[in-house]
Formats: C-alpha cells, sequence, structure tokens
C-alpha cells in the first residue's frame, strides 16, 4: 500500500452539501499539482439517505475507495453518521463532526431509534474527536447550508494546504452569489481551528 | 490541459474530441451526466433525451448510417430495452462511428438486478471495452470509434457505477480531425436484413470477430505490467484499480478490451507465472472465457464474491483467502448497530397524497420504477411489485386475468415512465379489456434521475422549447374511456376518483397534476403545525410517512406520542391536514400567494 496516500472521507445526509466539500477538497490538492481521485456514489441513496465521498490524495493514486481503517481525517456534518462512518477512521485518525442531528422518520417509530449522544460513544472509542457547533455557526451567519464549509476549514489545518488555495477553490467553485458567504463560513471554521490546536 | 473529471464527464470530453455528431439517450443512473455535460459544454453536438434506450440506440444507428459519429448512452438496464437493434446492428456494421456506453450498477446502487453486461457484447459479437479510471474513460471513446469505423461495427464501453461517479484527473486535448463525412450510401446488401442478405453478413461478423482477436493481441489496452513476481493477476475496470491498490508490485495483465480476448497474450502470461489469479467484479466473464480458450491453470470466483461491488476490501479479503495477502485492513472500529437511513420520499413530494389513498382502500398496486417505487416502504407500504420499466400496467392485466388478487388493482407509474414503455401497456389493456385503473404520476419531470426533461414536459435536451404531449389525450386516443385528472395532494378528491375508477368495468386512467417539489418553481412555502391541545394521537400523519412529522414530547393520556412538524422541512403541501381528524394540523400563518 502507498503509505504517502492521504485518506479523506466526508460524510452527511442528502442535501448537505458533502459533494461540494470534496469537490473543494480535491480541487485544491489539483491546484498543488497532487494526483486525485474522489468517489461517491449518488442516486436513489441521495433521496434523504446517507451520502459519503472518499477523497485520496497523493503522488499516483489507485483505488478511488479508501480501505477501512485508513482515513486520517474523517468529516461528518451529521453526528450519527459520524458514528456510522467509523469504520474508516485509522487508529490515529480525527474525526471532526458537527453536532447536527438529522433524525429520519423511521428511526422515530420502531426498529434501532437514533442513539442519545453519538459523539459521546465516538469519545468512548477515541480521543480525537474535534465537535464543532457548525449548524449553529451556519445559522449566525444566515444560511444552514454552510456546515460543510465550516468543517472544510476546521479539518484545513491537517490537510496542509495554505489558506488562499482554499479561497480560490472556492471562489472557481460555488455559484457567484455565494462565494462572500462561504469564504466568511471558511474564516470563522480557521478561526475555530487555530483555537482547537 | 489537466481537469478532474468524473468517467461520466470524461466520456462527454472524449466524445467532443472524437468528434462525434450525434448522441442519444434515456437518463438511468449511472449513465445519466454523460449526456447531462454532452448538452452543457458542447453544443456543437446534437444531442437528445429519446423516449426510451431503443429509440435512441435506433437514433445512434440512424446517425451512423448517415455517417456521422454517434455516441447512445444507457444504464445496463437499458440495454435490455436496446437489445433488439443492438443484435441486428451487428449484422450490418457501421458508416460513421457507433459506441454505445453501458453503464452497469454492481451493488444496485440505484437499479432493480446487478446484471453484467459484458455478456451482452459476447452475446452480440461486438467488441468491449473497460475503462479503469477518468483518463482511460476519455481515451477509450476516442479509441472506440476508430476500432468501430477500421472493423465495421458498433463498439460497446462497458462502464460501471464506480468509473462512472469516480472523479480523477484528465489530460484533455482539442478535437481531431474527421476526414470528409460519407453520406449515407444505398447499400442494401448491408443495411436491408432480410435473410438473404443478413446471412452474408453473419459471415462478416465471424470474419470481423476473428481480425478482431489478432487485433487485441497488439493493442496497448491488454497490457503487462512485470515486476518479476511468481504471481500474476488479471484484472479490468476497477478491480484493476484495487488490485494495484493491495499488491502495486505484483505482475498483472490488465484487460482493456474484454471482447474478444486477447488468449495468445493471456496463454504466455499463465505460462510465466506459477500462480494467476483473475480478480473481477459480478460473474466470472473473463475466467469462463479464458477456460473455453483452455487455459485451465487460473483460480477466480473461488476466492470473491459474484454478488455486489468490489472494493479494496473484499478484493484485499479474496486475496487473503488465496494465500497471497498476509493482513487486510479491517474496520478500525467495531462496527456501531445504528439506525437505517433509507431513501425516502422527499417532504412534500405529490407521490405520497395518491399512496394515502391507495394505503386507505387496501389496495392491490404493482408498481413501476421511479421515485414512486418508494411508495412501498413503511409506513405506506402501499406499492407490492415492481420488475422494470413500464412493466405495471401488463403485471396488473395478468394478475387482473387471472384473478390473482382479491382486492382491485391498480397499476402506477410515472410519467416518464409511461412514456418509455408505458403506452403500449395500456394499449393492452384497451385491446384486450382489462378491468384495472392505470395511475399516471404526472409530476412533469423524470425526478429520479435528477430531473431530465421527456416529451411531455415542453423542452428537450438541448434547452429547446418543443411540443409536449397531451397525456390525457393519448390515453383517449388509445382508446381509455375513462381518463380523468386529479391534485394528488387534495386527499378527498383523489380518494373520489380512485372509488369510483376502481368500480368501473374496463380500463381507466387517472393522471395526477402536481409537480415535483425539486422543480425550480415552489409548490407551496407556508409550514403547518399542530395544535398540541387537540391531537389526539391517533397518528393518521405518521402513518403517511412525510419525514417533516415527528413523535413530539407530549403524550396524550393514553400514552401515545401526540405529532410535531419541523417548521424548516415543512413546506406546506397540506396532506397531514387533510387527514387529521380533529383538525389539529393547521397553518402557521396564511400563506403567501404561489408564485
Ligand atoms: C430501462 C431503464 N431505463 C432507465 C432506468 C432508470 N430510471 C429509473 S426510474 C426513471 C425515471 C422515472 O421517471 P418518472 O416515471 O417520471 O417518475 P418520477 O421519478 O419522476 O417519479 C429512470 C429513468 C431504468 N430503471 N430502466
Ligand atoms: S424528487 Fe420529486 S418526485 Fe421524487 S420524491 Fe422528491 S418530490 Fe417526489
Ligand atoms: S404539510 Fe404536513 S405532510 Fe405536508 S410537508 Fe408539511 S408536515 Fe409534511
Amino acid at each position: 500500500m502507498d503509505n504517502n496516500t492521504q485518506n479523506i472521507l466526508i460524510v452527511g445526509v442528502g442535501g448537505q452539501g458533502v459533494l461540494l466539500a470534496s469537490e473543494l477538497l480535491s480541487e485544491v490538492a489539483m491546484m498543488r499539482g497532487l494526483d486525485v481521485k474522489k468517489s461517491e456514489v449518488h442516486g436513489m441513496s441521495q433521496r434523504g439517505g446517507v451520502v459519503s465521498s472518499h477523497v485520496r490524495i497523493g503522488a499516483k493514486v489507485y483505488s478511488p475507495i479508501i480501505p477501512y481503517g485508513q482515513a486520517e481525517i474523517v468529516m461528518s456534518f451529521e453526528q450519527a453518521e459520524g458514528l456510522r462512518a467509523m469504520d474508516w477512521l485509522a487508529k490515529d485518525g480525527r474525526m471532526i463532526v458537527s453536532t447536527t442531528r438529522l433524525v429520519p422518520t423511521t428511526a422515530n417509530f420502531g426498529g434501532l431509534g437514533y442513539p442519545d449522544d453519538p459523539i459521546a460513544e465516538m469519545k468512548k472509542k477515541t480521543k480525537n474527536v474535534i465537535a464543532i457547533e457548525a449548524d449553529k455557526i451556519a445559522n449566525e451567519l444566515g444560511n444552514p447550508r454552510l456546515i460543510n464549509t465550516i468543517l472544510l476549514a476546521v479539518a484545513s489545518p491537517f490537510l496542509g494546504f495554505e489558506k488562499s488555495v482554499w479561497e480560490e477553490a472556492i471562489k472557481k467553485l460555488v455559484k457567484p452569489k455565494f462565494v462572500d458567504i462561504n469564504l466568511k463560513a471558511f474564516a470563522q471554521g480557521s478561526k475555530l481551528a487555530e483555537a482547537s490546536l | 490541459m489537466k481537469k478532474l473529471l468524473s468517467g461520466n464527464e470524461a466520456v462527454a470530453r472524449g466524445a467532443f474530441e472524437a468528434g462525434v455528431k450525434l448522441a442519444a439517450a434515456y437518463p438511468g443512473t449511472p449513465s445519466t451526466e454523460i449526456l447531462e455535460n454532452v448538452a452543457k459544454h458542447f453544443p456543437s453536438i446534437y444531442c437528445e433525451w429519446s423516449p426510451n434506450e431503443k429509440v435512441a440506440f435506433e437514433v445512434g444507428i440512424g446517425g451512423s448510417l448517415g455517417g456521422g459519429r454517434s455516441l447512445v448512452t444507457m444504464k445496463h438496464v437499458g440495454v435490455n430495452v436496446a437489445a433488439d437493434p443492438l443484435m441486428t446492428f451487428s449484422y450490418t456494421g457501421v458508416n460513421g462511428g457507433f459506441v454505445f456506453i453501458s453503464a452497469d450498477d454492481p451493488e444496485m446502487h440505484s437499479s432493480q438486478n446487478e446484471q453484467d453486461n459484458r455478456y451482452f457484447a459476447k452475446f452480440a459479437q461486438i467488441p468491449f471495452l473497460e475503462p479503469s479510471d477518468s483518463q482511460e474513460s476519455k481515451d477509450m471513446v476516442l479509441l472506440a470509434f476508430e476500432i468501430s469505423e477500421q472493423f465495421d461495427t458498433p463498439v460497446m464501453l462497458r462502464m460501471t457505477t464506480r468509473i462512472s461517479h469516480s472523479k480523477g484527473l484528465v489530460e484533455t486535448s482539442d478535437p481531431i480531425e474527421l476526414g470528409e463525412q460519407n453520406l449515407f450510401d444505398r447499400d442494401v446488401k448491408k443495411y436491408v436484413m432480410v435473410p438473404g442478405h443478413a446471412r452474408a453478413r453473419h459471415k462478416h461478423i465471424l470474419d470481423r470477430t476473428a481480425k478482431l482477436a489478432e487485433y487485441v493481441e497488439n493493442s496497448p489496452l491488454n497490457k503487462v505490467e512485470s515486476y518479476g513476481t511468481k504471481l500474476g493477476i488479471i484484472s479490468g475496470g476497477i478491480s484493476y484499480q484495487y488490485a494495484k491498490d493491495i499488491m502495486p508490485e505484483t505482475d498483472i495483465l490488465k484487460i482493456g478490451i474484454g471482447y474478444p480476448l486477447p488468449n495468445k497474450m493471456i496463454k504466455e502470461f499463465v505460462d510465466a507465472h506459477e500462480r494467476v489469479i483473475i480478480v473481477e467484479e459480478l460473474e466470472p466473464y473473463y475466467e469462463e472465457a479464458i477456460r473455453i480458450a483452455g487455459i485451465h491453470k487460473i483460480e477466480g470466483k473461488k476466492y470473491f464474491s459474484r454478488e455486489g461491488e468490489l472494493s479494496p476490501y473484499r478484493v484485499a479479503k479474496g486475496l487473503q483467502k488465496a494465500g497471497v495477502v498476509e493482513t487486510v485492513a479491517e474496520p478500525g472500529y467495531d462496527p456501531t448497530q445504528l439506525f437505517p437511513r433509507p431513501p425516502v420520499l422527499c417532504v412534500g413530494c405529490p407521490h405520497r397524497g395518491f399512496f394515502a389513498v391507495l394505503k386507505k382502500l387496501k389496495l392491490t398496486v404493482t408498481g413501476d420504477i421511479g421515485c414512486y417505487t418508494l411508495g412501498t416502504l413503511q409506513p405506506l407500504g402501499a406499492l407490492h411489485s415492481c420488475i422494470c420499466m413500464g412493466a405495471s400496467i401488463g403485471n396488473a392485466i395478468g394478475m387482473e386475468k387471472v384473478n390473482g388478487s382479491k382486492e382491485d388493482i391498480v397499476a402506477v407509474l410515472g410519467d416518464s415512465t409511461f412514456l418509455h414503455s408505458g403506452i403500449t401497456g395500456v394499449l393492452d389493456a384497451v385491446y384486450n379489456q382489462s378491468d384495472i385503473t392505470i395511475i399516471i404520476a404526472d409530476n412533469r419531470i423524470t425526478a429520479m434521475t435528477g430531473g431530465q426533461q421527456h416529451p411531455a414536459t415542453g423542452y428537450t435536451l438541448m434547452g429547446k422549447k418543443t411540443k409536449s404531449v397531451d397525456i390525457a389525450e393519448l390515453c383517449k386516443a388509445l382508446g381509455v374511456e375513462s381518463v380523468r385528472t386529479v391534485d394528488p395532494l387534495d386527499y378527498d378528491e383523489t380518494m373520489t376518483a380512485v372509488k369510483e375508477e376502481i368500480k368501473r368495468p374496463g380500463p381507466s386512467v387517472i393522471i395526477t397534476n402536481r409537480p415535483c417539489v425539486l422543480m425550480p418553481k415552489p409548490v407551496y412555502d407556508t409550514p403547518y403545525e399542530v395544535i398540541l391541545d387537540e391531537c389526539n394521537g391517533c397518528s393518521a400523519c405518521f402513518r403517511i410517512g412525510c419525514p417533516a412529522i415527528l413523535p413530539s414530547k407530549e403524550m396524550t393520556k393514553k400514552n401515545r406520542p401526540k405529532a410535531e412538524i419541523d417548521p424548516v422541512l415543512c413546506n406546506g403541501c397540506s396532506l397531514c391536514a387533510q387527514v387529521c381528524k380533529p383538525e389539529a394540523i393547521v397553518l402557521t400563518k396564511q400563506p403567501e400567494a404561489v408564485k
């Protein structure tokens, strides 16, 4: 296995902007001259289902899917989905999770219910959990759809690309109308990242 | 210049660089984005959504006969629909190059089966190419057109969901220079497949395959990467990438053209290694073909499943079973048992309305494929069969003819599905007078695949305004005597219509008229709320399965949860208010006029 490959998994629920986040990350890596592969499945699974996107960065990447237990970073836009994605998290990997809770109808009625405190359960498994109230910050910024950018900013110091490259990627990929607000969200997230380091 | 492209985007780019003149398709995951990208980025190519894959294929054949390079795309099951023209087009061969994409869906992320379409190429005796990443997806489109023209054959490019939807870096180039277009030549012996002509063309197929068998031995698409190991791996497509990831420095024969296989090359490779393991997804296609070629020192499916997708994990596990890999990366942490998060009908989806009625009436519902297939899920549970596109009507007729259901039978299909392959079903219901009720859930779009235009939406893929077929008039013209339109979110109106139509002898059609909520125009805006004091916990609203309705913390005296509505999620479709007997569900404020 090529140990120089960086593996990042981004997970959430349909509509939370998982794909834009992985797009931004891949763009940044490409701008830095690295090989990138990213993989996700869209289609039926997106109608309110789980969305997960694998991003692999390195000198030469083969499989677009991350092997189990090999993701240095898992970013989850929803608490319980982070717990679900722990199959991929490396032993010393970091879980960056938004405290957002999205409870599907089926978990309200019978069967397996939504766990009381998924983040506490994560913390039982690893000490590397960074929980961010990204939904709250997003709402304060006036757009609940910014969770993705905020979490990317929190993860950015661990990814090792400069801030200016991220900003360039945002300008390139985000719809012009939403560029400013995303830049603001990124700045907010970066501040949190500094505080958590 | 390097670009980050998905396999589908790369195919669109490849079509542009190959000088394609015409591209036709019917949408289907995971193939849909190919034509969407052609339409978006390459306006010089004529492109269309055809009503179904068979028509798309025939349009592509027409383009080829007229001398233009033509591309047709579809999901794996689309090839079943297009199989009739495919099998005989193999006989006639092409004029302008002809390539079609079969986008297979191992693991059935968004499909009703996981058939392995490599067998289709063998069945039709046409070459197929199998890319393993985005760069190859683009390059192989160009090469496929060359092969098509050189060997006078349609060519299949076989993608899978992982290839179509994964992104990778792609080196792009300018379009190639093609010579002058060879206009249609009325060579009836080549193009009119009556028995006398077709017999001669069958010989052409056999000659062609023999020539291709030589060609593939020297094609750069089949290649050996040597590291001097005693173990050899044979693989292709996405499986190749997984194998490389796990054993980057093991000898590997990568197959790029899967029919016909380079048997000499394979024999040499097998002879030169102590052991050879074949890593392939789904069926043992290579394994069987290699054994038929008389090469037996190979191992394969005894280590890998024939079900679902391969993955780095599944390939590593298989190689471990074969004894060539020691350790496998296991999940980092013990998996937590978690609730499922199944796909659901959107909040405010118009389909929910008529399903609530069908559930209430406990009717037998033969279903079809589209968002409305989700009506089968609990708590609605109001759709009881789903085979393939258009099947609902024929299934209902057959069941009715054998008196196979105690309850009245309703067939449910969407607008796009009706136009794809439901029209002939209605014709049969009329012709053979079947006592069924057909609900055409007309949400004005092909929603399941992400919102594509179709012949009743008034727009083409290229964005031009066009005629739109009137589904009600069409049904009347087919001979249906009772055709009525209802608002599916008007519970009482829909209830009355269904009750009346199931009693009526002969076939009848009910068309629902509310657009998909993901259409550009919002349907409603103002959310509803539950007045807790009025709510008696009857759970009628829970049973319609709207994701915005949650159990409240407040309980009734009988300790049943009252209902609560998430004001951010609710888009005010009003369905729950209509099924609420104590009228506990009301608008949060007076609605603004609908835009
Ligand atoms: C032969 C075939 N082609 C394409 C598909 C992919 N597909 C599944 S559902 C669907 C469209 C459904 O549209 P519609 O009938 O309008 O229903 P809606 O999703 O809008 O509710 C398509 C294209 C398929 N399953 N089979
Ligand atoms: S996309 Fe449209 S048709 Fe499909 S579930 Fe959502 S609202 Fe219903
Ligand atoms: S009105 Fe009721 S059924 Fe309709 S979206 Fe709101 S909560 Fe759901």
